[in-house]
């Protein structure tokens, strides 16, 4: 029975992973830039909702809705200003760029709201209870696997289906290519962002809701453990990414339960570490050998 | 005289100016002309700069983005640490006790090096910055484990991971001293590092690197960062050479950190996180790849800078993200750079086939 609740937490926990993953993998897939400020994206999601939540008395799902706008916008204007005039730059200016709008959220969240960690209520409290109470499972452990499946479902057939999705699939196998059949390219990046930040903003209320807390450096750590899970699964692959959040999720879990706490994350990185020497492209990665 | 060719003479520059850099520092400080924040941040500069210098041999010589760098220097700062301080009563000479301090530190790190580059190195591009960051991570929690302790038995040993163990358990005998106390980190150490010792750190760090880029070895390993197939259908040792650079890279950076770590009384392992990493990627990004005198800039005014904004308070750390972001979208402007190379002709020359 233990095994089974910790089991339910690491699948919780990976689903926050996963769609925080689902974000860092479009972005890389079409931009290929490791985009380190989603993490923060997602602190700002948090904030907001809480603002929206606390501060204008607003019902729960408005406040998720009002944070996915605040930063689908926060998204759009972070890349249009800072990326978009690096397309062409080597892609290290790029990273230290993303470091840089990085620094600039966390910073301008520690000003807006300060640096002791705010409470967090939960969207949903409450659990259910089985097996006579031996097991509970918490409405938001619930309500994020759901969230986590319906976001992969829409997202496969969004970029399977429609035009947009193609544009971006074209973008990301060839830009040059896909920009004399007539995609918009630029347009399609903007796109790519603004879809990865407003699920950023889905994980960051899901992520504090079982936190119950938030600060300033709140979204880093999972940001970092998220871009791990990508890369784990394959990055680039959407299904990939949730395989791989929910994995390390798990991985988490487990190692916190069973081996040690102060290690879990260190087992985590070990356990990434040994699989790309095994498969180098992440599980669902495709492997491109190269040609000379 | 024979023309010196145009690379000697840069180094040469390089190593005048840190000379002279060194000489008028030491002489204002003498006068008293420097301010209190100041000197006390002449050691971390030092560190900080040889950081710079060593991880620009793996990301701007060797071509591979490393997000560990930090763990290294932890690595190093740790050990030295506890080498310097084990080693308090057999020797009384302090700068004796710092310079075998600073060997064991980059002894350990280049052995924390080899480790992680034998696996590392097989992979490419982002899955290898990504599993630098990863060891970067696992270094610092294993550090944040360890419980150290010295006696008249010698030293004391043990691994804090379920976090049940305190310093107790290392049984020390009377008179012994506890020098890492697990997530508290290394206490009471005492601080014998100096401003002298860290311009000779960064001068023998210049010596090392410069010599290896200019030597074959050194051309082995930028042919590789140019062009890994062409490289190796030429004969060179891809593992041997990317191995070098990178244990060399992680030993300075031990040596760094035994510097840090015994500049500070107190000191946590999560001191050297990602941040770190990244901090010093950012000075060498900023001063140019491959550019050591670019390090060297970039790492002293980076640090002053944070510091020299303190009039700004709460705002210094926003400025510095601005900054940064504002100098990456400048440098990387094309119009810029093409009236850059209008204002300044052939400076840049070479630099369009780097990119």
């Amino acid at each position: 029975m233990e095994f089974l609740s910790y089991l339910i937490s690491g699948v919780s926990l990976g689903s926050v992973y996963a769609i925080i993953a689902l974000g860092y993998t479009m972005v890389y897939g079409i931009a290929k830039m490791l985009n380190f400020a989603h993490g923060d994206v997602i602190m700002v999601g948090g904030y907001v909702s809480l603002m929206a939540m606390t501060g204008l008395g607003l019902p729960w799902w408005l406040a998720v809705v009002l944070a996915m706008l605040a930063c689908t916008v926060l998204g759009v204007v972070i890349e249009g200003l800072a990326y978009k005039p690096l397309r062409a730059a080597p892609s290290l200016a790029v990273l230290i760029t993303a470091i840089g709008v990085s620094y600039f959220l966390q910073n301008s969240a520690l000003l807006i709201w300060g640096a002791n960690p705010k409470a967090y209520t939960p969207i949903i409290s409450g659990a259910v209870k089985l097996f006579d109470g031996k097991l509970s499972i918490s409405y938001v452990s619930i309500l994020t696997v759901v969230m986590c499946l319906v976001i992969m479902v829409a997202l496969t057939l969004f970029t399977g289906k429609t035009r947009m999705g193609k544009a971006m699939r074209a973008c990301s196998e060839d830009k040059a290519a896909a920009q004399l059949m007539g995609i918009n390219v630029n347009r399609t990046i903007s796109m790519t962002f603004a879809i990865g930040s407003a699920l950023a903003a889905i994980a960051g209320v899901l992520l504090c809701s079982s936190y119950t807390s938030l600060m300033p450096t709140t979204g880093s750590m999972p940001g970092i453990k998220a871009f791990t899970a990508a890369v784990f699964g394959g990055i680039g692959s959407i299904p990939g990414a949730l395989l791989g959040g929910i994995l390390l999720g798990i991985i988490e879990s487990m190692a916190k339960a069973y081996i040690s706490t102060q290690l879990a994350n260190s087992i985590v990185f070990a356990v990434l570490i040994i699989m790309l020497l095994v498969r180098p492209a992440g599980l669902l990665g495709k492997y491109v050998p190269e040609k000379v | 005289m024979k023309k010196l060719k145009k690379t000697t003479a840069i180094d040469f520059v390089t190593y005048a100016g840190v000379i002279l850099a060194f000489v008028v520092i030491t002489v204002l400080k003498d006068q008293g002309m420097l301010t209190r924040s100041l000197k006390g941040q002449l050691v971390p500069i030092c560190c900080y700069i040889v950081m710079a210098i060593s991880l620009n041999l793996t990301v701007g010589v060797l071509g591979e983005l490393s997000l560990g760098h930090a763990g290294f220097m932890s690595v190093g700062a740790f050990s030295g640490v506890v080498a310097a301080m084990g080693l308090q009563s057999a020797i009384p000479s302090e700068p004796l006790r710092l310079a075998i301090a600073l060997v064991v530190g980059a002894l350990f790190a280049a052995m924390a090096g080899a480790i992680v580059g034998v696996p590392v190195l097989r992979l490419r591009g982002d899955y290898l910055a990504i599993v630098t960051l990863a060891f970067g991570e696992i270094i610092k929690e294993l550090i944040n484990c360890l419980i150290v302790g010295v006696d008249s038995q010698g030293l004391h040993l043990i691994f804090n991971a379920t976090g049940t163990k305190g310093v107790n358990d290392l049984g020390l005998l009377e008179g012994g001293k506890v020098l890492i106390k697990g997530a508290q980190g290394a206490t009471g150490t005492q601080t014998i590092a100096s401003f002298t010792a860290g311009f000779i750190l960064i001068m023998v760090s210049l010596v090392v690197v410069l010599n290896l880029v200019r030597s074959r070895s050194g051309r082995a390993i930028m042919a590789l960062r140019d062009n890994r197939i062409a490289a190796e259908s030429v004969g060179i040792n891809v593992t041997k050479y990317k191995l070098m650079a990178f244990v060399t890279s992680a030993a300075l950076a031990g040596a760094a950190g035994a510097l840090y770590g015994l500049n500070f009384s107190n000191l946590v392992a999560t001191k050297f996180d990602f941040n770190t990493s990244i901090l010093v990627l950012v000075f060498v990004v900023l001063g140019g790849l491959g550019n050591i005198w670019g390090s060297i800039l970039a790492a002293t005014v980076l640090t002053i800078l944070p510091e020299a904004l303190r009039g700004f308070d709460d705002y210094r750390m926003l400025i510095y993200a601005v900054v940064l972001i504002l100098v990456m979208l400048a440098t990387n402007n094309p119009q810029l750079k093409a009236l850059l190379a209008k204002l300044i002709p052939h400076s840049r020359k070479g630099e369009e086939v780097n990119a």
